[in-house]
């Protein structure tokens, strides 16, 4: 299918889910939805439309954390970046675990960096960071001044 | 009721050269589960990069790995110069793939010298360690150094390679591809191998997919993908070459593309080599300032993609950068290609992936009047009795 089919179908598809629709250049697509719908939007693209997940990663951001979901197709040189924030309070979101056994560990990480925390992860335990390490500190955030 | 027992290997380990640790769940010489503990080699290079500026990201990125060490920086040059916009001149495209393809080489002969030694082939790992040695030497005419290339930079690259220098360089090539072309050939046709690695750790098309392994390690389970072809960059576009791939998806069908990858790439650096006497010009763009942004690079390392995700703020260092290694998304395939295999096939189905190991070292110091080494192998088992020396004396006298 030519990208310009899948990226129709995808518009159509989830009309009104898509917040914020990017187009970097030919090559790089960033799409901004909520978290809400992350698990419908991941299964579309990887299991009906077959992109390959590269990774998942997170960024701290005055607004919330930044949840990003790069995934590639391949054939069409094209790489689809998910975006959803979380916000800081309630530092939730859908973990794509079930769908991706592959994301597995990156959600694992990310939630010991940076405090995000995966609902229905199957096996959530820490990856990196010592069994030490202090709970609640988390070294990917940026420390703000009195904010230790 | 069964007796189920966890052997434990690592995270320090005669096999391993790097921590990690394994537990293999057995039931006799039967595995049943492997867990995989990570983290004794975490050091936070994420964290770090935020206090660097963009050129110093270059040399910090080339730290992760000592094997791959000009993969990182290839695929956060690309991320860079996607935020600034900039496009690179053609005579620094062909130099990034002559030094990227050199590592492939290096890198791919490493693995199959540790592939036949984990069988307990030796003469296979002396071989293949053997004829890297010159592939070392020519990494060293080409960038000065053995490993640690210190080739790129946002913007190009930063050593040029020199006119008379291309002859010798593809001299030395050809040389290195008649040992490489005897080892491959060795290697495959030998029966004793085929029957050690055929069918022995089968990683399938469904699983390769699912867990998003990239590399030999796809390629060898019939997964098609390559970013030097599938996203051209770098002098990619421009070479005529092939991807290997196969559908075995055993340790067998990944020595078959490591070994077979050897000879693309040697295409790949004579064709780049060729080019670089009529392409002149610059070897660098000058980038002025990163705006801000977003920017996605990669590059097709020898274990697979490596992924570079960099933010800038506008400032002159990145807000955020993300690497993902290709072992990260190789390793976990361990969950599926190991239960059910014996303890012996355990370890080398973990060593197929070629999870990144980390060495080289020497010395030399060489005298500047009259050019000669000055110390030489009898010099250096010196220094170290003279220092084994020291030790004992402060071990006898603590306080001495």
């Amino acid at each position: 299918m030519p990208v310009e089919d899948v990226m129709k179908e995808f518009k159509e598809k989830f009309r009104g889910k898509i917040l914020q629709w990017q187009e970097k250049s030919p090559k790089r697509y960033y799409i901004t939805i909520s978290e809400k719908d992350l698990l419908e939007i991941v299964e579309f693209i990887f299991a009906e439309q077959k992109a390959r997940f590269i990774i998942e990663s997170g960024i701290d951001t005055p607004h919330g954390i930044e949840m990003l979901y790069h995934f590639s197709f391949d054939k069409l040189n094209k790489i689809i970046t998910l975006r959803a924030v979380v916000p800081k309070e309630k530092c939730e979101i859908e973990s794509i675990s079930i769908l991706i056994p592959g994301a597995a560990w990156i959600e694992r990480e990310i939630s010991e960096l940076l405090g995000v925390k995966f609902l229905n992860h199957p096996d959530p335990r820490r990856l990196l960071l010592a069994d030490d390490w202090p709970s609640g500190d988390y070294p990917l955030r940026h420390r703000v001044k009195g904010n230790k | 009721m069964k007796n189920k027992t966890i052997i434990p290997i690592g995270p320090f380990h005669p096999l391993q050269e790097e921590p990690e640790f394994f537990e293999l769940v057995v039931e006799g010489e039967k595995v049943l589960d492997i867990n995989v503990h990570l983290g004794y080699n975490h050091r936070g290079i994420e964290k770090i990069a935020e206090s660097k500026t963009f050129d110093q990201m270059v040399f910090l990125v080339e730290r992760i790995c000592g094997i791959c060490s000009t993969s990182h920086p290839i695929a956060n040059c690309n991320a860079v110069e996607e935020i600034a916009g900039v496009e690179i001149p053609e005579r620094a495209k062909y130099i990034r793939s002559i030094v990227g393809e050199l590592e492939r080489l290096h890198s791919h002969l490493l693995w199959v010298g540790l592939a036949g030694h984990f069988i307990g082939y030796n003469t296979l790992w002396m071989w293949a360690w053997k004829y890297r040695e010159p592939i070392l030497e020519l990494f060293e005419a080409v960038t000065g150094n053995r490993n640690h290339y210190a080739m790129m930079k946002p913007g190009g690259v930063l050593r040029d390679i020199k006119e008379e220098d291309i002859a010798p360089l593809l001299k030395g090539l050809d040389e290195a591809e008649k040992k490489i072309g005897m080892v491959t050939k060795a290697a495959l046709d030998d029966p004793v191998l085929a029957a050690r690695l055929k069918g022995v750790g089968v990683l399938s098309k469904e699983d390769a997919i699912a867990y998003g392994a990239v590399g030999p390690t796809a390629r060898a389970s019939g997964v098609d993908i390559d970013v030097r072809r599938d996203e051209p960059y770098a002098a990619y576009g421009l070479v005529d070459w092939q991807v290997i791939t196969q559908e075995g998806g055993d340790v067998l069908a990944k020595a078959v593309v490591r070994l077979l990858e050897c000879f693309e790439s040697m295409k790949i650096i004579r064709q780049c080599l060729e080019k670089l006497r009529t392409v002149k010009g610059e070897i660098a763009v000058k980038i002025k300032e990163i705006p801000p942004g977003e920017g996605i690079g990669h590059h097709e390392a020898p274990r697979g993609e490596t992924f570079h995700y960099v933010r800038s703020d506008g400032s002159n260092s990145p807000v955020r950068l993300k690497v993902r290694a290709p072992t990260y998304v190789n390793l976990p395939t361990c969950k599926v290609t190991v239960p059910g295999q014996s303890v012996a096939d355990a370890t080398l189905i973990l060593a197929s992936i070629d999870p990144c190991y980390c060495c080289t070292e020497r010395i030399i110091t060489i005298n500047k009047k009259t050019g000669q080494r000055e110390l030489k192998g009898e010099d250096l088992l010196r220094l170290c009795r003279k220092k084994t020396e020291k030790i004992r004396r402060k071990l006898e006298k603590p306080n001495g």
